[in-house]
C-alpha cells in the first residue's frame, strides 16, 4: 500500500472544508485595531469530503481495542463502552464553562462527589481529588501534598529522598525529580517483594516517601505490604501507591487499607475511559486524612445537606495543578462506567481480569514462563530469554504477532526481566480471543527456533515494517516544509 | 457482568486449564485481612436505559451556554465546532488506541501527530512543535522549568497579565521545586516591561487575560536585557491576524489549544500546545513524532528523540509526562484542516469585528472600557456604574452570560466585567446584551 500524502500535499489555494460561521456585524479595519498583523497561517486548503476521507484513511493505519485484542501489559486496554461517550457528549455537559457560576454546574459538581464517594468506597482512601488530569500528573500531586506535609511539620528541608524500587515505572522516579526530590533505587528481592533488608539500610531521616506498585509491575501482589508501609511509616516517611495495576484489586481488596498514605488511579485505565492514542487520561487521587488539607483546588465536597459544592476555605491548599477542575468529561465517563457495573458488579472487574491473565499464563508456559513461580494478578510477566539463543528477541515475537492481527504485549519492563513480554488481557476479552492469540504465540515461539530470521523480518503484513528509528534522530523531521 | 463476556463453561474450563478450583484461589497472595468482605456500598448497577436517564438528569442540572447566549471566555472560548471534528476523533481506530508505541500499527495516528505538530509550528511561528501537554497552564509552568534548567538559574519572572489560574499552576509547580517567582504589574492593561527583574525566564501571554495585546517586541528585548528566554503563552485564535510570537523572536510558545475544536466541557479534557526554537528540541518536555523509513526505505513515522522521555531516562528526563492529550490534538489537526487557511482568518476576522461592535454598543448601554488606550483582540474588560457579579446575575434572567467578574481576580475590580466575543455570536445577541445591559443598570 502507498503512502498517504500529508494533508498538506492535498492542499488547493480556494478550498476549506467547513462551511463556518461570519460576523454580521460591520466590516473594522483589522489592521488599525490589532497593529501589527502577519502573513496568512500557511494550513492546509481542503475540500470537506477529502479532509474526511484523509482521516478516515489514516484511521484505517491505525490499530484501537475495537479492532482486536491489544494486551499492552500495565496499559489495561479494556473494552471503552459506547454508553460512555453518548452520556459525555450531553450538551449540559460538553457545553459548560469552568468559570461559570458555581450556582450553575450542580450536575457537574454532582458527577464529580458522585465519583469521589465511589472511588473512596473501592480504594479505602479518606479523601479523593479528580484535579490531577494523568497518571504521571497524579503522582506529581502525591508528591506534592507529601511535600506539604512534611514542610507542615518542619521537616521539608531534611526530607530529600524519595525512594523507588526498580522495577517501578519510568513515571515515578521522574515524577520525584519533577517535585524536586533525589532519587534512590530499592532493589526487589527473589520472590519479587520488595528487598526489606534493602529497603530498611535506605530508610532514614531523609526520607520523604517510597513510591510502590501494588501489585507490582512484575503482576505480584506485594505480599509484606503492610510491613513496608510500617517500616516506612517508622522512618517518618509516607507511602505512595502507585495505581496503574488497580484493576486487578477493584471491589477484591482496598490500597487505603493495606497502609498506604496516598494513590493515584488512572481512570483511563481501571474506569474506561479511552485512551484515545495517549490522552487524555484521569488521574484522580485518593488521600489519607493527614493529607488532604493540602489537596490541591478548587476542592469538591458535599455540604451537611449532602449537596456537592466547591470548598473555598482550604488555609493550607498546595495551590492549582492545573487549569480547572480536572478531566471534567472524562469523570462523567467514569460515573457512567461505576453505574453499569454498581455494587452487583464492581468486583467482576479484578476477578476476570484476574482469571484471563492466569489463563493466558497457564496456556504458554511451556513456550514463554512467567519470571516468577507465583499466580499472577490482572497481567502476566512472561520471559522469552529462552530464544536468544536463536537470536530472537521478545521484540521479535511481539513485531511477529502484529502479521496475525494482534496488537503486541509491552517489552523490556518491567526493566529488571530479562526479554520480559508482559501480557495484560483485561476482565473483557473472551475465552476465545485469548485462545486465537495463545495458539498464534505457540506457533511464533516454534517458529523462533526453526526459522528465526522470518521474525526478524516481521512484520511483513503491516503498512510499514520496522522503523529506523537512528535515522529519525540523526535526520530529525518533525514538521513539514513545504517544497 | 456487564462488561465480562465469559460463560460458566468458559470458567470452568479457564479454571481447569489454569490448575485451580475457584477464582479466589488466584488471589491467594492476597493477605487474608487485606481482602474486602461483603460488598462495596455504592449504588445499584443501572441498566443502558435507566444510566442514560441518570446521567441526563445531571447534565439537566446545568446550565447549558449552547441553550444561553455566552459571553464568557477568559481563556476558554465558546467558539464553532466543524461537525467533521466529533465524526473523526470518535472513529474506534483512534478513540480506542494506545500511545503509538508500535510505528507498524500505529501509522494513522503517528501521521496525524506529525501534522499537528507541523500546523502548530506553522501558527505560533516556532522551528517545531510536540505532541502536546496537558494544558495551556501546565504546558506554562514545564517551559518555564525548562528554561530554569537550561539557564541555571531558579527565577521566573512571570507577568499579572496571565490567566489567574495558570499563574497558580505556576506558583505550585514553582514552590516544589523551590523556584522563585517574581511578578511584572500591568500598567493601563499592559505587562510593565520597564522594570525586568533578574531571571531565567520571561512568562508573558498575548492577549493577555484582560483581552489586552501585549508588546512582544518590548518583551523580547526585556528578556534580552536579563539574559533570559522568552515564554510566550498565545491564545490561537489571535494567531490567525495577529503577527506570531516565533516571529518576534520567543524561544517557546505555549497555549492553551481549546480554541481549535474541543468543546468548553467544564474546562477538561484540554490540549496544552508547546512549539519552541530548534536549539531546544533535546531539553523540551512530551513527546515528538519523526519521519523516517523502514528498511526496504518506505517512509513512515515513528516517536523520536525518545531519549528525553521518563520510560527511558526516568528521574533524568525533560519531565515526567507519559500520557498526553493525543485525542484532543487529533481533534484540533481536524480543526484546523477544515477552517485552513483562509477559515483561521476569518474566524479571527469575524472575532475582531463582533468585539468592536460590542465595545461599541456595550458602552453606550453605560460600560466604560477600563483600559481605553489598549488594543484588544476578542475580549475586554468593561468597568460598569455596579457590582459586575450581580449585573451578571441578573443578566442571566435574560438568556445572557455575560461574562467574569474580575472582583476575585484584580484589585479593586469588583465592577469590571471581562467579556468575550466570538466569531458565533451575531449582532442581533450583541444588541440583546446591550439592551439587557441598559435595563439592568437603570432597574
Amino acid at each position: 500500500m502507498k503512502p498517504i500524502p500529508l494533508i498538506f500535499e492535498k492542499s488547493r489555494p480556494g478550498r476549506i472544508g467547513c462551511n463556518l460561521p461570519k460576523a454580521d456585524t460591520p466590516e473594522v479595519d483589522v489592521q488599525a485595531i490589532l497593529g501589527e498583523t502577519r502573513d496568512a497561517v500557511a494550513w492546509p486548503e481542503i475540500g470537506e469530503l477529502d479532509m474526511l476521507r484523509h482521516f478516515t484513511n489514516l484511521s484505517h493505519r491505525n490499530y484501537g481495542i475495537e479492532i482486536g485484542f491489544y494486551p499492552l501489559g500495565s496499559c489495561t486496554m479494556k473494552y471503552n463502552p459506547k454508553i460512555n461517550e453518548r452520556t459525555a457528549g450531553l450538551t449540559g455537559f460538553t457545553h459548560t464553562h469552568p468559570m461559570q457560576p458555581e450556582e450553575t454546574i450542580g450536575g457537574f459538581l454532582e458527577v464529580y462527589a458522585s465519583c469521589m464517594d465511589i472511588l473512596k468506597e473501592i480504594t479505602g482512601f479518606d479523601d479523593i481529588t479528580m484535579q490531577p488530569v494523568a497518571g504521571a500528573h497524579g503522582e506529581l500531586a502525591c508528591l506534592m501534598l507529601i511535600k506539604a506535609y512534611h514542610e507542615s511539620r518542619g521537616e521539608g528541608a531534611q526530607r530529600r529522598v524519595v525512594l523507588v524500587p526498580d522495577s517501578a515505572h519510568g513515571t515515578n522516579p521522574a515524577s520525584a525529580a519533577r517535585c524536586g526530590y533525589v532519587v534512590k533505587t530499592i532493589p526487589t528481592a527473589e520472590d519479587g517483594n520488595t528487598d526489606l533488608e534493602a529497603l530498611a539500610k535506605e530508610l532514614g531521616p531523609d526520607t520523604a516517601a517510597f513510591m510502590v506498585t501494588n501489585p507490582s509491575t512484575l503482576a505480584l501482589f506485594e505480599t509484606n505490604i503492610t510491613k513496608v508501609c510500617q517500616m516506612v511509616h517508622e522512618a517518618g516517611g509516607q507511602v505512595f501507591c502507585d495505581g496503574a495495576n488497580m484493576n486487578a484489586m477493584v471491589g477484591t481488596t482496598r490500597p487505603g487499607d493495606h497502609g498506604f498514605d496516598c494513590m493515584h488511579l488512572n481512570l483511563h485505565k481501571t474506569f474506561s475511559t479511552p485512551h484515545g492514542g495517549g490522552g487524555p487520561g484521569c488521574g484522580a487521587i485518593g488521600l489519607k486524612s493527614h493529607l488532604a488539607p493540602y489537596m490541591p483546588g478548587p476542592v469538591i465536597t458535599r455540604n451537611d445537606a449532602g449537596q456537592a459544592v466547591l470548598d473555598h476555605d482550604r488555609p493550607h491548599c498546595i495551590g492549582r495543578v492545573s487549569g480547572f477542575f480536572g478531566q471534567s468529561l472524562m469523570a462523567v465517563r467514569a460515573l457512567t462506567y461505576f453505574l453499569a457495573y454498581g455494587r452487583e458488579g464492581m468486583s467482576s472487574i479484578s476477578r476476570y481480569s484476574v482469571l484471563n491473565a492466569n489463563y493466558v499464563k497457564a496456556r504458554l508456559k511451556d513456550v514463554l514462563p512467567a519470571a516468577h513461580d507465583r499466580p499472577c494478578m490482572h497481567e502476566c510477566v512472561l520471559t522469552a530469554k529462552q530464544y536468544k539463543e536463536y537470536g530472537v528477541r521478545a521484540l521479535d515475537l511481539s513485531k511477529a504477532l502484529i502479521d496475525y492481527g494482534f496488537h503486541p504485549p509491552t517489552n523490556y519492563f518491567p526493566l529488571i526481566v530479562p526479554e520480559a513480554f508482559m501480557i495484560e488481557p483485561t476482565e473483557t476479552e473472551a475465552k476465545e480471543t485469548l485462545d486465537a492469540f495463545c495458539d498464534a504465540l505457540i506457533e511464533i515461539c516454534e517458529l523462533a527456533k526453526t526459522d528465526p530470521d522470518a521474525l526478524h523480518a516481521a512484520p511483513t503484513k503491516a503498512i510499514v515494517g520496522r522503523l529506523d528509528e537512528a535515522a529519525a534522530v540523526k535526520n530529525l523531521d518533525v514538521r513539514y516544509q513545504p517544497a | 457482568m456487564t462488561y465480562v463476556p465469559h460463560t460458566d463453561a468458559d470458567v470452568r474450563e479457564m479454571l481447569a486449564t489454569i490448575g485451580v478450583n475457584s477464582i479466589d484461589e488466584l488471589f491467594a497472595d492476597i493477605p487474608e485481612d487485606l481482602r474486602l468482605k461483603g460488598e462495596l456500598r455504592i449504588p445499584s448497577r443501572l441498566d443502558e436505559h435507566q444510566l442514560m436517564r441518570h446521567m441526563a438528569g445531571l447534565a439537566a442540572q446545568n446550565l447549558d451556554l449552547s441553550q444561553v447566549t455566552c459571553f464568557l471566555g477568559a481563556g476558554i472560548y465558546d467558539r464553532y465546532i466543524p461537525a467533521s471534528v466529533g465524526a473523526v476523533i470518535s472513529r474506534g481506530e483512534f478513540l480506542t488506541a494506545y500511545t503509538p508505541y508500535q510505528p507498524e500499527v500505529s501509522q494513522g495516528y503517528l501521521q496525524t501527530i506529525y501534522e499537528f505538530q507541523s500546523m502548530i509550528a506553522e501558527l505560533y511561528g516556532c522551528d517545531l512543535a510536540n505532541a502536546s501537554m496537558y494544558d495551556g497552564p501546565t504546558s506554562l509552568a514545564e517551559a518555564a522549568l525548562m528554561a530554569c534548567s537550561l539557564k541555571r538559574k531558579d527565577i521566573v519572572v512571570m507577568s499579572e497579565g496571565i490567566h489567574p489560574h495558570a499563574r497558580q499552576v505556576m506558583e505550585t509547580y514553582a514552590w516544589s521545586n523551590e523556584v522563585e517567582v517574581r511578578t511584572l504589574p500591568l500598567k493601563d492593561g499592559q505587562t510593565d516591561l520597564s522594570q525586568m527583574p533578574e531571571g531565567a525566564v520571561l512568562l508573558i501571554q498575548n492577549p493577555n487575560f484582560y483581552g489586552v495585546i501585549e508588546d512582544l517586541a518590548a518583551a523580547r528585548a526585556a528578556a534580552d536585557s536579563q539574559g533570559a528566554m522568552l515564554v510566550v503563552s498565545a491564545d490561537p485564535t489571535a494567531c490567525g491576524l495577529l503577527k506570531a510570537p516565533g516571529h518576534y523572536g520567543a524561544d517557546v510558545v505555549v497555549g492553551e489549544g481549546q480554541p481549535l475544536g474541543i468543546p468548553m466541557g467544564l474546562g477538561g479534557p484540554m490540549l496544552g500546545l508547546f512549539a519552541c526554537k530548534q536549539e531546544y528540541v533535546r531539553s523540551i518536555p512530551g513527546r515528538i513524532v519523526g519521519r523516517t523509513h523502514d528498511a526496504q526505505g518506505r517512509p513512515g513515522f515513528t516517536m523520536t528523540l525518545r531519549t528525553r522521555e521518563q520510560d527511558i531516562r526516568r528521574e533524568k528526563a525533560t519531565s515526567n509526562i507519559c500520557t498526553n492529550e493525543a485525542l484532543m490534538a487529533l481533534a484540533s489537526t481536524v480543526y484546523m484542516s477544515a477552517v485552513g487557511k483562509n477559515g483561521i482568518r476569518s474566524v479571527a476576522t469575524s472575532t475582531v469585528q463582533n468585539t468592536q461592535y460590542a465595545i461599541k454598543v456595550l458602552t453606550e448601554a453605560g460600560g466604560k472600557l477600563k483600559f481605553p488606550n489598549a488594543r484588544v483582540f476578542g475580549e475586554f474588560v468593561l468597568t460598569l456604574p455596579k457590582p459586575a457579579a450581580e449585573v451578571r446575575d441578573a443578566l442571566l434572567s435574560h438568556g445572557i452570560l455575560a461574562g467574569l467578574p474580575l472582583g476575585p481576580y484584580l484589585a479593586g475590580g469588583e465592577n469590571d466585567l471581562l467579556v468575550a466575543v466570538t466569531e458565533i455570536r451575531t449582532q442581533e445577541e450583541i444588541d440583546d446584551f446591550a439592551r439587557a445591559l441598559r435595563e439592568v443598570l437603570n432597574g
